[in-house]
């Protein structure tokens, strides 16, 4: 299905027209639009509980749309036609697999063959810096392993459109510094583009290109506010801090 | 950190073996507490088990017989029921219109332990081994049923998911990710029917039967041998932990992401 998997992501470009989800008579998503242009890195904010996962897995599909339609591409968002890759916020390694066999999973799903999954696997291996631990369980991984390994397994089947929900979350902040800029210099090397989800301010203005604010449940978009900064960006600049507190006064809903 | 175990700790269990043979003596051929009409001396057990091993008296058979005979109930009834019980289990639990077909009828039967099933046996199919197959087959389905499906069910959520953003069907689904998830606790339900299966056998031949250590038990029973009871006893305490063997053999070389 994916033999000629390209070993450059194309960036997918998506549009969400009228994106809406309830769950019973609650309504969570309401009546979302906005587009992705290819390989752009857009960053998703709102205040805590505002439905931010649900808004992804309602991007990937994997929870029933009410209303509304995604298109990727042009066409309706569909995981078995579209390269698309989810980091999850919870560590979702296979316990069973060791680190090199999680990193091939994707490619293994997709039916890539043999010797371009091996040529993908090393590559990611080498990004992250898991070499050593190729042969590794899951169990006997630290926490920034475990996420390196699903940002791995994510890269190494060269996704055109790439979701993260808080990857980051759970990790302490020197170690999110690095991972956060691991993932700028992939997403630099691959021309994926990014949906990251996040409810740190800080983070994602050191990684967008465009920060877009959610409101409370339900959902809408409150802005989409655009983050120029060059990269490698510094936290502790004047401009940095700057747009930090614009996007947070955005954020406020009392 | 681990401790760096000592080679020597294996001494402590021996200890404990030999001062537990010791007591066993003393109470019986060193002081004559018990005659060895109501316990042996730990001597006299070896030497009943050397003899049994090429007489075939006093209930009709040599220990190797009986053995092969409760071995082929046991082994027959048990392959049968995990060949059928694990995939049944598997459907069940992956789809539902199948679970809510077969359900009705394996609740009933879940129920009931497999000794319970003796009697109705032995009027339909007598003594032999038939009836006693029959039995051990039905408790290792049930047992391998219900673990095949609590494990694919406590598949995790985030793993399904994994898969199907990488746009995985239904089939790769269950083979690439309930499957896995669910081998530990299928493991289980192996080692646990086995368990089951063994048990049931010796009690179901201490019932109804004329061949099997459980005869063999019951006979020396009648005749106040409790040399060959003992003997019987060991027996199947050996064999079962050496039939666990290749399922823990199993275990290690799949699992070897630990414990999941």
């Amino acid at each position: 299905m994916m033999g000629e998997q390209k070993t450059k992501a194309a960036g997918a470009r998506v549009e969400v027209r009228n994106l809406t989800k309830k769950f019973g008579d609650l309504l969570v998503l309401d009546d979302i639009s906005f587009n992705v242009e290819k390989g752009e890195f857009l960053c998703i904010v709102g205040p805590t509980g505002c439905g931010k996962t649900t808004f992804l897995n309602s991007l990937t599909r994997l929870y029933d749309l009410t209303a509304g339609e995604i298109l990727v591409n042009g066409e309706a968002v569909d995981p078995k036609k579209h390269n698309i890759s989810y980091i999850f916020q919870e560590y979702s390694a296979m316990p069973w697999l060791s680190v090199e066999d999680n990193i091939r999973f994707g490619l293994d799903i997709k039916g890539v063959p043999k010797q371009e999954a091996q040529e993908n696997v090393e590559e990611m291996l080498e990004i992250v810096g898991l070499e050593k631990f190729r042969k590794q369980y899951p169990h006997q991984l630290s926490a920034s392993m475990l996420q390196r390994v699903s940002i791995a397994r994510a890269f190494a089947t060269k996704p055109d459109l790439l979701l993260m929900d808080e990857p980051y979350g759970q990790l302490d902040i020197e170690l999110r510094f690095k991972l956060e800029d691991e993932l700028i210099k992939l997403w630099e090397k691959l021309g994926t583009t990014v949906l990251f989800i996040t409810h740190n301010i800080e983070e994602a203005v050191y990684l967008g290109q465009n920060i877009m604010v959610l409101t409370n449940k339900p959902t809408k978009v409150k802005t989409v506010i655009p983050d120029e900064i060059p990269h490698p960006r510094d936290v502790t600049a004047p401009e940095f801090v700057k747009l930090r507190n614009y996007v947070t006064d955005m954020i406020k809903w009392w | 950190m681990q401790k760096k175990k000592s080679k020597y700790l294996w001494i402590l269990s021996a200890v404990t073996v030999v001062f537990v043979l010791f007591i066993w003596w003393l109470v019986t051929d060193g002081l004559g507490i018990f005659t060895s009409n109501t316990l042996p001396s730990p001597i006299k057990i070896v030497q009943a088990f050397i003899k049994k091993l090429t007489d075939p008296n006093p209930d009709g058979a040599t220990l190797g017989a009986h053995l092969l005979s409760s071995l082929k109930i046991v082994l027959s009834g048990y392959l049968l029921g995990v060949v059928i019980g694990i995939p049944m289990g598997i459907v069940m639990a992956w789809y539902e219109k199948a679970d809510l077909m077969i359900r009705p009828v394996f609740d009933m039967i879940r129920t009931v332990p497999g000794i319970a099933w003796v009697p109705v046996m032995v009027v339909f199919c007598g003594i032999g081994f038939t009836s006693k197959a029959i039995v051990i087959f039905i408790g290792a389905v049930v047992a391998n049923v219900i673990n095949a499906y609590s494990g694919i069910k406590q598949t995790k959520q985030v793993h399904l998911w994994v898969g199907a953003t990488f746009g995985a069907s239904n089939w790769q689904l269950l083979t690439k990710i309930a499957l896995p998830s669910a081998f530990p606790m299928i493991i289980n339900g192996l080692k646990l029917s086995l368990g089951g299966a063994w048990t049931t056998i010796v009690a179901a031949e201490l019932l109804a039967s004329n061949r099997g250590i459980g005869y063999m038990i019951q006979q020396a029973r009648g005749i106040l041998r409790p040399d060959i009871i003992i003997v019987g006893m060991f027996v199947i305490g050996i064999v079962g932990s050496l039939l666990m063997l290749p399922i823990s053999l199993l275990e290690k070389k799949v699992m070897k992401g630990g414990k999941w």
